[in-house]
């Protein structure tokens, strides 16, 4: 009988396999994890604050900055808030434009997911690999929007940019690339015996606690709720598209890991169609009046982010800017599971259940 | 300091002149300090992943001597990547306080310059220079990776420049 | 938004929107032969007419009940047979005083009045019948299938029970048409149609249920005869009929049997196919019309959602928890309740634990700072039912408080420490409340709209 005694140990802020500034006090007994207290805030910048004394358009550079990894899926929830209460149609080449975006971006997000989550799990070149992949889009992006990482790209009614020449071709041409290269990173790391050690039925949760702690994302359809907004409450021009959503039933890292690897593959299914569509003419931003004014009222509308359900709520009084703005970010509620998940599991698996959950400090803080 | 240079034959001479030269230990430990710097890993926010993006294959930092390091400790330099908010501004300065001397901090990003597009937020730190003496400020929003790598050349090229004047670099 | 509190006060609301919304109807009707679509959009251009709406459809149902006293208030959508009854009622006294009935009375006057068709009768009849086939197509695919619904049950019985014969029904449906627009040109218009629809369909029988069960022929005739009879009665029958979710509500009878069925199979679509099924039963013309009136009306698909919610939370909670209850147009058209401050907490644990209702899914939860109040949204999803709703409250600004949903949702744990930091609001009953982004020394609640930082600079 080994005599072990508790001890608390603090990780973070500064960690780096937290993805960011977040710090989680847990009190061990031995190496058994007894209690762990997620604290946040430390990049809590009050955007939601900010947001009140902005015009629509001019919020829409401080929503890139929320979920920085997906930035052109928070650029739409604003847009698609505004436009909803506005009732505005947007025309359809728009509607590819920003189906594209979202979804190369889905990909690059995707793609530092699995970057880092295997870098944390102690591998360094996949997330080479990863990065490298990443870069790709991010310069398709680029070359679309004029920035690399914070678009600002759509707008209220549209988008701000048309693709340049050649920019869809290359999208196209990308896609076969990418699934190409899935099949490398699955060959790298899937079948990996030290991986699977450290992922397989670790942090395991049910169908009811994650829809009853407010999981969603690929952390809801790993418990085998088949729930994708694109599909069950569909946005923008997502009905046109066949894709699946991939669910597991596993619940744990492993089955949450695999989930981000086939989104991948179903957002390149859905970026080849959207290609292949792609209308060769067309407006690219509906006739919206000069200043933008959300009639009074209040909306809540939400998408499908690449961490999970991305909200936005506007309370307008008629006036230019918002009378309050709030954004269900859904790093923010998928990481409220963490103490549940930590209590009674090893210290070492610690990082791999934190890892899996994909939080992006950005968004948890708002 | 005598050096005995009396019994030293012509050809021998030629290849001391081609092979030794001359400086101070300030210059020395200046090179060798500018020439690997190990910045810590310090993502605050989005300027975060383009730091990632550095260590990343295309651009590649490893290259030019500058490996990414996880603790204080072990780094000379910290690069502030992203906004700090006055929650995080004491974790910071204890953070700096931790590293040993000499260190060096890059505030990257317009936010860690002067608070950037947060500048009117009730809580965000307007500028990190307020809590720690900053070095080289990289301006964007983020910056791009190569202004980062420039952003580091230039604190290369300001540690060289301090030991060989002697002058401070303000 | 007004709720169900005063009725006369509804009353009075009702008829200022139903002009509004008239307007937009008779152009629509004059585009008559136009895409559906064309009708639909000016409704979304004009939002203040699409708010008016829902009300619109919501306050005749009330006026029924008020003026019913035989009929035990039922749920917030009044039966369809206490529409006939009012009808007929109205008819009868002519003389009571209101705009709003006054209005409506002479619909119902006229209605019956009239069966020589006017004279815009042809132009009204011809574009009501593409608009209600156009229509019949798009509501199959969306939405509108509470209109349709409200429409097949007005009209489709109407025309249904006097005879089988659709050539009948169309007749029928074309003096509606008729009807309208003569009384359209008047003035009271949106009220009017809707109680013409209602009228009639009284007129030949109570009928409404039977669109929506599908059985219409059965329960038509049985009304008829129940009708013909007393309509205190048949109100009474038909709601027996109505089997639970038959309440007949007016508007919302349909919706509800429908909405057993949706939850039983599946949402959406079963709503077109009743709507489908209505219109068939009705005959193609009587549907047709039916479906052109539905257009005007245009009720938001999610009508019968909301109705249905309300009525099962005040048949188990009793009739006054519920502050007001509405459709928010500006937000897809979710079933937004409003709940009273102390009955807050008692309605979200009924949402999540009633199996009709099942919200187990906490989408959202916020608060805001309206300056003389706080208020908490929260949105609700049912992964059972692939249904939403919101719920709001109402707090003191001064002293705000509100029980937890922690105990329900174990996810609403952080979004009220997020609320506690950035707005004061103290949830009671909350495991672990503390400020979560700013720390326990911060002052002030930065998101209240007095807010004034304490620290200027670091």
């Amino acid at each position: 009988m080994i005599r072990t005694e508790e001890m608390i140990l603090n990780v973070g802020p500064q960690h780096p396999s937290t993805h960011g500034v977040f710090r989680l006090v847990v009190k061990i007994d031995g190496e058994i994890i007894t209690e762990a207290k997620p604290v946040i805030g430390y990049l809590h910048r009050g955007t939601e604050k900010l947001a009140e004394d902005l015009q629509y358009t001019q919020i829409i550079p401080y929503t890139d900055r929320m979920d920085y990894l997906s930035s052109m899926t928070n650029n739409y929830i604003l847009c698609h808030a505004v436009e909803t209460m506005m009732g505005i149609e947007v025309p359809e080449r728009a509607d590819f434009l920003r189906v594209i975006a979202m979804e190369l971006n889905r990909v690059a997000s995707h793609l530092v997911a699995w970057g880092t989550y295997i870098l944390d799990l102690g591998a360094t070149s996949p997330f080479i690999y990863a990065f490298r992949d990443r870069e790709m889009i991010i310069n398709m992006l680029n070359e679309l929007s004029g920035a690399r990482l914070t678009f600002n790209y759509m707008r209220v009614g549209g988008v701000k940019w048309d693709a340049p020449e050649g920019w869809i071709e290359k999208v196209r041409d990308f896609v076969p690339y990418m699934r190409g290269q899935l099949k490398g990173f699955h060959d790298l790391v899937s079948g990996n015996e030290i991986f699977l050690d450290r992922v397989k039925g670790i942090g395991r949760y049910t169908k009811e606690d994650a829809i009853n702690y407010s999981l969603s994302g690929p952390n809801l359809r790993c418990t085998g709720v088949k729930w994708d907004l694109r599909k069950d409450e569909p946005y923008s021009i997502y009905n046109r598209f066949e894709f699946d959503v991939p669910t597991s039933e596993e619940g744990d890292c492993l089955a949450r890991y695999h989930l981000r690897l086939a989104e991948i593959e179903q957002s390149l299914n859905i970026l080849e169609q959207a290609v292949a569509q792609f209308p060769g003419e067309g407006p690219i931003l509906a006739k919206v009046p000069k200043i933008i004014k959300a009639p009074k009222g209040e909306a809540f509308v939400r998408i499908e982010s690449p961490r999970g359900e991305i909200g936005c709520y506007i309370a307008s009084d008629g006036k230019k800017e918002p009378y309050r703005l709030k954004f269900r970010r859904p790093s923010f509620y998928n990481l409220q599971i963490l103490p549940k998940l930590l209590k009674g599991e090893n210290i070492a698996n610690m990082i791999a259940i934190l890892g899996a959950i994909d939080i992006v400090l950005g968004e948890v803080d708002g | 300091m005598d050096l005995k240079l009396d019994n030293i034959s012509p050809r021998e001479m030629e290849e001391l002149q081609r092979n030794v030269f001359m400086t101070t230990l300030e210059q020395i430990k200046a090179w060798a300090r500018s020439s690997s710097i190990y910045p810590m890993t310090f993502g605050l926010a989005c300027c975060a992943i383009e730091m990632m993006g550095v260590g990343g294959a295309n651009y590649d930092l490893d290259r030019s001597g500058s490996f990414f390091r996880t603790s204080p400790r072990q780094s000379d330099c910290m690069i502030v990547s992203g906004t700090v908010t006055k929650k995080m501004a004491p974790i910071l300065r204890r953070l700096y306080d931790q590293m040993p001397e000499p260190k060096w901090v890059i505030a990257m990003g317009s936010c860690a310059t002067a608070g950037g597009p947060y500048v009117k937020s009730y809580s965000v730190v307007k500028g990190v220079d307020q809590i720690v003496p900053v070095d080289v400020y990289i301006p964007g929003c983020p910056p791009n990776p190569a202004a980062l790598i420039y952003g580091i050349n230039k604190l290369k090229e300001k540690i060289r420049y301090e030991a060989k004047t002697g002058k401070k670099v303000i | 938004m007004s709720g169900e509190k005063d009725l006369e006060q509804l009353k009075k609301e009702a008829v200022a929107k139903a002009k509004a919304a008239a307007a937009a109807k008779r152009a629509a009707k004059a585009a008559g032969t136009a895409e559906p679509r064309q009708a639909a959009e000016p409704k979304q251009a004009t939002e203040p007419k699409q708010a008016a709406e829902p009300k619109q459809e919501a306050k005749p149902v009330e006026l029924v009940k008020a003026d019913e006293p035989v009929v035990p208030p039922a749920e917030a959508g009044a039966p369809v047979n206490d529409a006939d009854d009012l009808a007929k009622k109205k008819a009868a006294a002519v003389a009571k005083a209101k705009a709003a009935a006054a209005a409506k009375r002479k619909a119902m006057g006229e209605a019956p009045a009239e069966e020589t068709p006017a004279e815009t009768a042809p132009e009204a009849d011809g574009g009501a019948d593409d608009l209600a086939k156009k229509k019949a197509a798009a509501v199959a695919k969306a939405k509108a299938a509470a209109a349709a619904k409200r429409k097949a049950m007005g009209e489709a019985p109407a025309e249904e029970t006097p005879a089988e014969t659709a050539p009948e029904a169309g007749g029928g449906a074309d003096d509606l048409a008729k009807k309208k627009a003569a009384a359209v040109a008047k003035a009271k218009a949106a009220a009017a149609a809707k109680r013409k629809a209602l009228g009639e369909a009284p007129a030949e029988e109570t009928a409404s249920e039977a669109t929506s069960g599908g059985d219409a022929d059965d329960l038509a005739k049985k009304k008829a005869a129940a009708v013909a009879k007393a309509k205190a009665a048949a109100a009474a029958k038909a709601k027996a009929k109505a089997a639970g979710a038959g309440d007949a509500v007016a508007i919302a009878a349909g919706g509800d049997d429908e909405k057993e069925k949706a939850i039983a199979a599946a949402k959406a679509k079963a709503k077109a196919a009743a709507a489908a099924k209505a219109k068939a039963a009705a005959g193609g013309k009587a549907g047709s019309a039916a479906t052109a009136e539905a257009t005007d009306a245009k009720p938001s698909a999610n009508q019968p959602y909301l109705d249905k919610y309300v009525k099962v939370i005040e048949e188990n909670l009793g009739s006054d928890v519920l502050e007001d209850s509405y459709i928010n147009k500006l937000s897809k058209d979710v079933p937004t309740l409003v709940a009273k401050r102390d009955t807050y907490y008692k309605i979200a644990q009924f949402l999540k634990y009633n199996e009709l209702l099942g919200f187990d899914y906490l989408s959202e939860l916020h608060g805001t700072d309206y300056e003389t109040y706080m208020e908490v949204y929260v949105h609700f999803y049912s992964y059972k039912n692939r249904q939403s709703v919101a719920l709001k409250v109402k707090i003191d600004r001064g002293e705000p408080r509100l029980e937890s949903l922690v105990p329900l949702w174990a996810g609403a744990d952080w979004p009220e420490c997020e609320a506690y930091d950035l707005l004061g609001i103290k949830f009671t009953g909350h495991p672990d409340l503390r400020r979560i982004f700013l720390g326990e020394d911060w002052v002030g609640y930065p998101l209240r709209k007095d807010y004034q930082p304490y620290d200027v600079e670091v």
